[in-house]
């Protein structure tokens, strides 16, 4: 069945993407960069369009899916790789990346993640994923003329391939000991427990170690701060976003799909990787003088909670994953849309100690900033309250009470270091100010802090979406 | 409306002193807040007279819903009836006389707009609790009072003695209110309401009903009488919660005027007459009442015999009038009792307001050891202080006399044994009162000087700001009784007091008063006169009585120079223990566990993350070294899973 019509939204971006391309290759001499991100804005926002009003059901023969989790998946995806197109406007005009193909990759890693987020089939499943992996290891080493960057790209490139073997390897010793790749009839055999075998496993474990990878889950983590403090910083955005997101959705699609009657089984890998993730996302963090390092393990520790939603195995439990990851985009935008701001004399900062005193200096970043560490610590009413409110419910629900114990007390340790920047930006010695913020990233603060600040007051279509999304992978 | 003006301007008046008091200055927040107080007496006055002499309906002012859960319903809204009318127009022209006194006292204070809006919130308290609908206002009113005073008493807080003496009242208050609030729970489960309307509708009712306690069936009505009144003890220090009030002479001498003697310690009474409906009915909680109240007249009125500081003397006094006005009130003769409120109310204020003039004049010197001979330098406040005695110590025809006969005669007129306790311990304490009234009097003001010549040359007249309401009290003092004896305690009380004060049928204590015995008419007044002349030769005639008496019986004298040792038995008893406890919890509990516990973690949290990060190398072999391991360690975990 070859019902194409339902991949129209990946196949419309796809043409985008190579329209721009082409647009910028033969007006070679003008200044294409803002042009082409603007249309690659627009392309996101016809895409995004799509997605909303396509029609649900497989095509290509079971290898693509559109259900409401793949629209909700696309959604914040697209959302994501536009705030990081904003978030490049401005950095890439001052630290000379003005190119016309910085957005266009981009839109192709998001078109890979579309992708990722309708895979029903392992082989889609992996060339969504080395779409979008590839794309994103160009644009970490697109300040080529800077070492920390090409560095970061090439560490990004070596590590990420080897997660890929390991991807690969994991698909081959799962489709050589069940005979397919598709989602529903791996479901179909593993319903009968005598077709598990130790290969199975092996194989199973391989692939979620290839995912874990990309959502920078420990121990495959190692990439993470090196990877995040080299790249350009809107690609740190980038790779803090929509990535997290789309490999997340395919972790979790991956794990409930084909695999749910193993649930017994992953559960406990999961809940190691999950403990282990925000262990380390919490300890690590606290000695980091980098904010964009520090982000670094923030995000860890972040995915390392949206694990427990998974883990918990239960509609609840993914409608938790989803809302976090919602939560989480929007925080994690803000965040970067801030420290896109550290520009002093023309230089960009990094340190937390350059934040000092900003609560005098620039008191409207300085809110933004204060709020999105709040939300990121989980202290109410900001969204990243509600957000691990979901998760550990769900955790709770399941009777994973060691699991939400843990999360609880690490949120502890890390509302140390959030509220640390707080403390740094309203209490210590004022620094010089920041050159004045551009208008563009003065929107995307604004924007997602207001989103992070009013999240409670209109949670309900968020909740309603997430639900009918995390009902779809339970039939 | 004008008795909603008189409740509320003065909070007005204290909003505007104490938050834009540093903006406007003192000499404007001392306008505004005395402005208010006018206003707000002038309404309350008219308010009075409206209802009592020119038939104005009684009834309530509703300002709107508090609470509103489930079957919970309370409101604010002012209670119009007589019994709130007399006390709103009482204290708006004390607290009035009050705030036009302190701007002489204070003049020479650094944070007068502060002084000035506690003052006024400390007014506003009062009133609301005096006009309060239901008990939760009143209650309300009743911890605004608290607070209010709290912040006068320690007004001068960079002084240690202040800051203790204001927590002690806050706290030993703090222990008569537990058993008010749980009162007041006790009076909603009872009646379903906590409003005065439906609760007095409902008093026959609930007659029979009993309150399961300690494995024994109580009247309910006991009970609760019970803990109304241990709240009222505690404001109205009475003896047990006695202590706080003589150490709350610490806070400014007009303070000691406004709240430890014509309003806030009256507060209990007032509670007392409010429920008169449903205390009538408890004849168990009234002759405990009595009880307390006679023991406390008796009490006071010994320890103020032999204090030294003219201002403790006074705080003693009152103490000791407190008893007996809950003696009346326990005896079943509320009006007698509001009525001693109101005499007591203008001569105490006045009596302590003399008593600044005298240390203003003696450059704050409160020991009246080193006073005297200071008659002929303040003639018109040592006039003052002789109206403010005569009163006090009940002599024809002044206004204590009225009212403190009545109260006299009234425990007698109830004949009950509890009712002849209370005519006897408030017959001694007549004797007495009268005695330390002279003896204060005649060690303050006669005799050889005994301050230095320094202060002597400074003794001066107090300015007529001070005076003139001095003077105003002391009309008070000298007709307040004979002008509303006949209203309020005589054979037609009922048509001042209407609805307000409910008496139970069988309660006959003002018609029983009408025909007494003579001897127990005049007694009062006699004992009275021997207590002046007791006094003179001791003081005046024979200086040397008191020391050889002192010599004599050294322990008694000792027994009641320290307060028949209330403070150090509660030191011993309740405050050392508790010392004890609260170190015990300071140094193991919270300095080793609560601080220990979460500063070790937070050392080991950094341990780790140093360790953490130590892993962070950026070496890419490192890195990938390090995901082999965790896939093999993931593999084995599982694969041992699965087994």
């Amino acid at each position: 069945m070859m019902n194409w019509s339902l991949a129209v939204p990946e196949l419309v971006l796809a043409c985008c993407g190579m329209a721009i391309l082409l647009f910028g290759a033969l007006m070679k001499r003008r200044e294409t960069f803002h042009l082409a991100s603007m249309l690659t804005i627009g392309a996101f926002l016809i895409t995004a369009m799509l997605v909303i009003a396509g029609p649900h059901g497989l095509a290509y023969h079971g290898q693509f899916v559109a259900d409401s989790f793949s629209g909700f998946v696309k959604l914040l995806v697209l959302a994501g790789s536009a705030f990081a197109v904003v978030a490049s406007l401005d950095y890439n005009e001052h630290e000379n990346l003005r190119r016309f193909e910085f957005p266009v990759l981009i839109l192709f890693a998001t078109v890979g993640m579309m992708l990722m987020a309708s895979a029903v089939n392992l082989m889609t499943l992996y060339v969504g994923l080395e779409l979008q992996s590839l794309s994103i290891y160009v644009l970490a080493a697109f300040a080529r003329d800077q070492l920390r960057s090409s560095e970061a790209g090439l560490k990004y490139f070596v590590l990420g391939a080897l997660a890929s073997g390991l991807l690969l390897y994991g698909i081959s010793l799962i489709y050589g000991f069940t005979g397919s790749m598709q989602f529903d009839q791996l479901a179909r055999v593993l319903a009968d427990p005598a077709r598990v075998s130790p290969g199975l496993i092996v194989g199973i474990v391989f692939l979620v170690a290839g995912l874990a990878f990309k959502v920078s889950a420990v121990p495959f983590h190692m990439w993470t701060p090196d990877v995040y403090e080299g790249a350009p910083t809107p690609v740190t955005l980038l790779m803090g976003t929509s990535p997290k997101v789309a490999a997340m959705a395919l972790l979790v699609r991956a794990m409930a799909t084909p695999f749910g009657h193993l649930l017994g089984q992953w559960q406990q890998l999961i809940v190691l990787v999950s403990i282990a993730s925000m262990l380390l996302g919490a300890l690590a963090a606290i000695g980091q003088r980098n904010i964009k390092r520090l982000m670094a393990y923030s995000s860890i520790g972040h995915m390392g909670y949206v694990l427990i939603g998974l883990a918990a195995g239960t509609p609840a439990g993914i409608r938790g994953v989803l809302l976090y990851l919602v939560t989480y985009v929007f925080m994690s935008a803000g965040t970067f849309a801030c420290i896109l701001a550290m520009r002093r004399r023309g230089v960009m900062l990094e340190q937390i100690a350059d934040l000092g005193g900003l609560g005098r200096r620039d008191p409207v970043l300085a809110m933004w900033l204060t709020v999105f560490m709040f939300s990121m610590a989980g202290i109410p009413p900001f969204s990243g309250f509600w957000a691990k409110y979901f998760i550990f419910t769900a955790a709770v629900q399941s009777g994973l009470w060691a699991l939400a114990v843990i999360g609880v007390l690490t949120s502890v340790i890390g509302a140390y270091y959030y509220i640390r920047i707080i403390k740094v930006m309203y209490f210590d010695e004022p620094q010089e100010a920041f050159d004045p913020r551009p208008p563009s990233l003065s929107l995307l603060a604004a924007g997602s802090g207001l989103f992070t600040t009013l999240f409670f007051v209109f949670p309900a279509p968020f909740v309603g979406a997430a639900e009918t999304a995390a009902k779809v992978l339970f039939g | 409306m004008l008795y909603a003006v008189a409740v509320f301007a003065p909070l007005l008046g204290s909003a505007i002193a104490g938050l834009f008091g540093r903006a406007i200055g003192d000499r404007a927040a001392q306008a505004v807040t005395i402005l208010c107080m006018v206003l707000a007496s002038i309404c309350g006055v008219t308010a009075f007279v409206q209802l009592v002499y020119l038939g104005a309906p009684s009834g309530m002012v509703v300002l709107g819903d508090w609470v509103q859960a489930g079957s919970f319903h309370v409101s604010w809204a002012l209670h119009y009836d007589t019994l709130s009318a007399v006390m709103v127009a009482m204290v708006t022209c004390v607290a009035t006389l009050i705030h036009i006194y302190s701007v002489g006292y204070m003049s020479h204070d650094h944070s007068i707009a502060r002084f000035f809006s506690y003052l006024s919130l400390f007014s506003f308290a009062m009133l609301m609790l005096v006009s309060a609908d239901n008990l939760l206002q009143l209650f309300f009113g009743w911890e605004g009072v608290g607070l209010a005073s709290y912040l006068l008493i320690g007004f001068w807080y960079d002084r240690p003695s202040a800051c203790a003496a204001a927590m002690k009242a806050f706290i030993v208050n703090r222990v008569g209110d537990l058993g008010f609030a749980v009162g007041i729970a006790l009076v909603f489960t009872l009646f379903g309401s906590i409003e005065f309307g439906s609760i007095f509708a409902n008093v026959p009712a609930h007659m029979d009903a009993t309150y399961h306690l300690l494995g024994h069936d109580w009247r309910a009505y006991e009970v609760v009488g019970i803990l109304l009144f241990i709240g009222a003890m505690g404001k109205s220090a009475q003896i047990g919660l006695h202590v706080w009030l003589p150490d709350a002479m610490e806070g400014p001498t007009p303070v000691s005027a406004l709240i430890h003697a014509a309003t806030m310690v009256t507060a209990g009474v007032f509670l007392m007459a409010r429920f008169s409906p449903v205390l009538d009915y408890a004849p168990g909680a009234m002759a405990f009442v009595t009880f307390i109240g006679a023991t406390t007249a008796l009490f006071a009125a010994t320890v103020g015999c032999v204090q030294n500081d003219i201002k403790r003397v006074i705080a003693y006094s009152t103490c000791s009038q407190l008893g007996y006005m809950f003696v009346a009130a326990g005896v079943g003769a509320y009006q007698a009792s509001i009525f001693h409120l109101l005499t007591h109310a203008f001569f105490k204020a006045l009596l302590f307001l003399t008593a600044g003039s005298v240390i203003h004049a003696m450059s704050d010197e409160q020991d009246m050891r080193r006073m005297g001979g200071i008659w002929r330098l303040i003639p018109f406040t040592y006039a003052m202080m002789w109206i403010g005695n005569l009163a006090l110590g009940g002599v024809f025809p002044f206004a204590g006399y009225f009212s403190k006969d009545a109260i006299v005669e009234a425990a007698w007129a109830a004949h009950t044994g509890i009712g002849q306790y209370g005519f006897w311990c408030t017959l001694i304490a007549a004797f007495l009162t009268a005695f330390y009234s002279w003896r204060l009097l005649i060690m303050t003001f006669h005799g050889t000087p005994r301050a230095d010549h320094h202060v002597m040359q400074h003794v001066h007249e107090s300015p007529p700001v001070m005076l003139v309401p001095l003077a105003l009290l002391g009309v008070g003092a000298v007709v307040a009784g004979f002008v509303f004896r006949d209203q309020l305690i005589g054979a037609d009380w009922q048509a001042f007091w209407g609805s307000s004060i409910q008496i139970a049928p069988g309660n006959h204590v003002l018609r029983d008063m009408e025909d007494l015995p003579a001897w127990v008419t005049l007694s009062p007044s006699v004992l009275g006169l021997l207590g002046i002349a007791t006094a003179y030769l001791f003081y005046m005639i024979r200086p040397e009585i008191p020391p050889r008496l002192a010599a004599a019986f050294p322990a008694g004298y000792r027994f009641l120079l320290n307060k028949w040792y209330f403070d150090e038995l509660y030191g011993v008893v309740l405050v050392a223990p508790f010392r004890a406890l609260a170190r015990l919890l300071w140094q193991v509990g919270d300095v080793t566990l609560i601080d220990g516990v979460p500063n070790g973690l937070a050392a080991l949290t950094a341990g780790g993350s140093a360790r953490v990060v130590r892993l962070q190398t950026g070496s890419i072999a490192v890195y990938a070294f390090s995901m082999l391991i965790g896939l093999v360690v993931l593999v084995s975990v599982f694969l041992l899973f699965l087994r």
